[in-house]
């Protein structure tokens, strides 16, 4: 009775050291989004929150009210006041938080950007998660919209604004697509639409484009705005067999548009992805079992190798994510 | 009094006993200034116990740098709003003065000539809104509303939707410049402080200001010159504001059309916060000094505690209500 007591005690007194050891320094990691209130940051949240419980590192989320250049700046100092090991961001301003991720850094924060990158400043930051391979995306679109109509016909793209830097480069991409590729020979660009990421736009630009091109197959929108709007247009006019929309849409706004049937597949990637990386990528790095330097591989549990590129840039997922009526049900962003 | 007690017609003579004098400790007691210095320590203890990392002074000083090009302009808004009139145009006039100093700076001048742009469209800025409230005589909260959407939609026209930077590096981070511990923009801050509170405590303008805001027409009676105060003061309100402007291009090495984005209503709040009554006629620099710090303690101590920003602009407007019923409730008191 007294040895089992002891053993007890012993055992108890091992898990409670093991315990005191373990919990002296777990990763401390912050995630700044843009702003409160937005489903597509929760899924990256959410991504952080589940690789933290895996990896046991301790996660923390902040946000500003509003995504104005300079109001994550506050939080950012005070995460370092906090003393937390990582902050992890979806930057407002490509340049306004230079001065303070120095600062952080100076004090040995890593200074994590997520979601978007901050061009022309990437000596800031120590690393940036991308979404996805934005080179694939053109080439990608086009084949969903091809598969869906037989290589053959009209199509058009809805755009957002004539000066969208995104939306250009991927419409350069679908362009180049269709002309090289044997494959597209007989998928014929009519014209570009923009609808300026504006609802209205978008609708009655999408009304025109039914109106002048009656032998129209498919539109590619390669914007959340446009997809939903051209969505609800054709689903108006009851044209879902005759035109078949694609884009760039959020599962949440397209949900409907799937479950009627009146839009077959679109694409996005996965925000929940990103977090899920940018928690491993922390905590390997804080650890000193990633080296953050481009040519690194290394495995996130459920995503596979992933490698580090040049700039410390890091794309969560090679192709875009499809979402059709098997696996919408899955999304919630 | 007299001219009833000389009329031999009257039946009977009403005496009033005069009430008799507040003690001098209510006097000085009792005072919107006081409640904001009651709020303020109340703030230091309440954020010293939510969170162990908000008790380091080094901290809360380099935090209120976030702040201070709002307060700085503050001070010049409560002489406006104790003038009786309001300037809401400040922060948009800080966003258009410092895209005019990027772009003169991009355009390849001198920073001291970029800066000498940045300051003289503070004072035209001021001027243009003067014009309107002293020689028109329209309502100033109408005016600089309209100029507010002006003055920033110029500066996105002028700035488009990109940021200007690559400043030089002496130009750049004057929130890290330390005097002890002591930002730069701090030292201004109190600086500013000393100097408005001065003029408008000892010197005859102050005075007459505060003459203008009790009762304007009475003011004009008296023989002050009420358009050519009220125009300085808005000019004064122009400059302050490029000032901020470049304070902030220096903090964040960058400009921006979206510069200080509803800062109007921060720099209304530490106003009020602070005391003055926004009709006019009362109000102190000490006030908006007091203010301007409970603002920093309290915006600094929730978020280093990670309250969530919709709690803490919950308890932000809590405050600014319970701040103006003590305000009133104070004037209305000390008016009987």
């Amino acid at each position: 009775m007294l040895r089992r007591n002891l053993m007890l005690a012993v055992a108890l007194g091992a898990t409670l050291l093991s315990g005191a050891a373990y919990a002296a320094d777990p990763v401390s990691i912050v995630y700044i989004p843009k702003n409160t209130g937005n489903p597509y940051f929760d899924s990256i949240i959410k991504g952080f929150e589940d690789g933290c419980k895996t990896l046991g590192c301790e996660f923390t989320t902040v946000a500003p009210a509003s995504a104005e250049a300079t109001s994550q700046i506050p939080f950012v100092t005070a995460q370092i006041q906090r003393g937390v090991n990582v902050v992890a961001i979806s930057p407002n301003s490509p340049d306004a938080l230079n001065q303070v991720f120095d600062r952080a850094r100076a004090k040995g924060t890593i200074i994590l950007s997520v979601n978007s990158d901050m061009p022309g400043n990437e000596t800031h930051r120590d690393a940036a998660i991308l979404p996805v391979d934005f080179t694939k995306t053109g080439p990608s679109q086009v084949e969903l919209l091809g598969k869906q109509i037989g290589y053959e016909g009209e199509i058009a793209i809805l755009s957002a604004t004539t000066d969208a830097p995104d939306q250009n480069v991927w419409i350069a991409a679908m362009k180049e697509t269709l002309e090289k590729d044997p494959k597209y020979a007989k998928m014929k660009l009519v014209t570009i639409a923009y609808g300026d990421d504006d609802p209205q736009k978008s609708t009655t630009e999408t009304e025109a484009l039914l109106a002048n091109y009656p032998n129209l197959k498919g539109i590619i929108s390669p914007t959340t705005v446009g997809v939903a709007a051209a969505a609800q247009v054709v689903e108006t006019a009851k044209k879902a067999d005759k035109v078949k929309v694609v884009g760039l849409g959020t599962p949440n706004q397209m949900r409907r548009f799937i479950e009627n049937g009146t839009v077959e597949a679109f694409q996005l990637w996965s925000p929940y992805n990103q977090g899920l990386l940018a928690a491993n990528f922390a905590v390997g790095v804080k650890n000193g079992t990633i080296k953050n330097e481009a040519g690194t591989v290394f495995e996130v549990p459920g995503l596979g190798k992933v490698t580090v590129e040049k700039d410390s840039v890091i794309k969560t997922q090679a192709d875009l994510t499809t979402f059709d009526k098997t696996n919408i049900a899955d999304f919630n962003f | 009094m007299t001219s009833i007690d000389k009329n031999p017609v009257a039946p009977r003579v009403i005496v009033r006993e005069a009430a008799a004098p507040r003690p001098r400790w209510q006097v000085w007691l009792i005072r919107p200034e006081v409640v904001t210095l009651l709020l303020l320590v109340i703030a230091a203890i309440v954020a010293t116990r939510l969170s162990p990392f908000f008790a380091d002074l080094g901290f809360i000083l380099e935090s209120s740098t976030y702040y201070i090009e709002f307060a700085i302009v503050a001070l010049v808004l409560t002489i406006v709003i104790i003038s009786g009139e309001i300037d809401l145009s400040p922060a948009a006039q800080m966003a258009l003065s410092a895209c005019l100093f990027g772009t003169a700076f991009k355009a390849g001048a001198p920073i001291p000539v970029a800066m000498g742009v940045s300051l003289l469209s503070g004072l035209v800025m001021g001027a243009f809104n003067g014009f309107f409230v002293t020689v028109l005589r329209l309502p100033s909260i109408i005016v600089t509303i309209g100029t507010l959407i002006l003055y920033r939609g110029l500066a996105q026209v002028l700035a488009g939707d990109k940021s200007i930077s690559g400043f030089p590096g002496w130009f750049v981070g004057i929130d890290y410049r330390m005097v002890g511990i002591v930002p730069v923009p701090v030292l201004v801050f109190i600086a500013a402080s000393i100097l408005l509170g001065l003029f408008l405590g000892i010197t005859i303008y102050g005075r007459q200001i505060y003459q203008i805001g009790t009762s304007e027409i009475a003011a004009i009676h008296a023989g002050i010159r009420v358009r050519r105060i009220k125009m300085g003061l808005f000019i004064a309100s122009g400059l302050t504001s490029s000032i901020a402007g470049l304070m902030v291009a220096s903090r964040l090495g960058s400009v921006r059309y979206d510069l200080a984005t509803g800062g109007e209503l921060t720099m209304v709040l530490i106003v009020m916060l602070g005391g003055t009554y926004i009709f006019g006629g009362r109000g102190s620099i000490l006030g908006t000094f007091l203010a301007a710090w409970l603002l920093v303690i309290i915006a600094t101590g929730m978020t280093v505690a990670n309250i969530a920003i919709n709690a803490q602009l919950t308890i932000m407007g809590l405050l600014l209500i319970v701040s103006i019923i003590a305000t009133n409730a104070i004037y209305a008191r000390s008016q009987r």
